[in-house]
């Protein structure tokens, strides 16, 4: 059953990133990601991480998702690429993905790490569960917690700063700098 | 399912996100494989935590995710703002973003 699921979820996410890489338009380059997320959906519930699973859905799915569909169409699908770069460049950059995927393979396969090939331990009922996850967030990596709380503050103010309608053209930078800041703070 | 399944897998994953970041010229194209290679991460760390029965490599994918969400609101916001000044959607003009 598991086998089963694992064989379902990976071909679907290795085509789903495939397809990422291969969509002319970045419309279907966007509806590829949301397919590739939910089989990776798939493999975190395999995993025993529950939480993940759903955050992933909720969180990438839900919202990243809806924001990348409003910039496409906000910009317009213009994919075309202005000038076809040249295919010597494009197979050394293949080639380099090769190389750089015969080295993880290598890595993996030389760690000498003997759980690698076992399913892992067995786990207690609540592995994964959001009660263990919000209990280490509150207790183990409360200082992580909130650099990360702070770090989404500053994204938050920041794309409203980019994003925002310029009517003059931007002054240099220290008028513009405190503008900002006053705005803001 | 043996846990280096998911790491070969991840390992496949990386890759493919890596061609697209070197190939696309699309900025918002490069900025979707970005999110490729961080979710291939993602995998390999669930897949260790599973390895070794601890939820501490959920936490850590937990703040990938994230910091990739951070990721892409600045640079979706750097792109609305390209795409306002008509700065041209393609990686190769991009290199001199002054002003």
């Amino acid at each position: 059953m598991e086998a089963a699921a694992f064989w379902f979820a990976a071909p679907l996410a290795v085509a789903g990133a495939l397809g990422i890489v291969l969509q002319r338009n970045p419309f279907y380059s966007v509806l590829a990601l949301v397919v590739h997320l939910i089989a990776l959906a798939v493999l975190f519930l395999l995993l025993r991480a529950e939480f993940l699973a759903a955050a992933q859905v909720i969180v990438y799915a839900g919202a990243v998702m809806v924001l990348y569909v409003f910039v496409v169409a906000y910009v317009g699908g213009l994919e075309d690429p202005l000038t076809e770069p040249s295919p010597a460049l494009r197979a050394l950059a293949v080639v380099f993905c090769v190389a750089l995927l015969a080295e993880l393979s290598v890595a993996i396969a030389g760690s000498g790490l003997k759980a690698l090939d076992t399913h892992g331990p067995e786990l207690e009922a609540g592995f994964g569960s959001p009660a263990q996850i919000g209990e280490l967030f509150l207790t183990r990596f409360l200082i992580a917690f909130e650099l990360v709380s702070l770090l989404l503050l500053i994204a938050a103010v920041s794309a409203v700063v980019l994003a925002r309608r310029e009517h003059e053209q931007p002054a240099a930078s220290p008028q513009a700098d405190s503008r900002v800041a006053d705005r803001t703070g | 399912m043996d846990i280096v399944w998911y790491l070969v897998l991840s390992a496949l994953i990386f890759s493919i996100g890596a061609v697209g970041v070197l190939t696309r010229r699309s900025p918002l194209v490069v900025l979707i494989c970005l999110e490729l290679m961080l979710n291939a991460g993602n995998l390999a760390l669930v897949a260790f935590a599973r390895m070794t029965g601890t939820a501490d490599g959920q936490i850590f994918a937990l703040i990938v995710m994230i910091v990739a969400a951070a990721e892409v609101v600045v640079g979706l916001g750097l792109i609305v703002a390209m795409y306002r000044n008509r700065v041209p959607m393609d990686v190769d003009e991009l290199s001199e973003l002054r002003g």
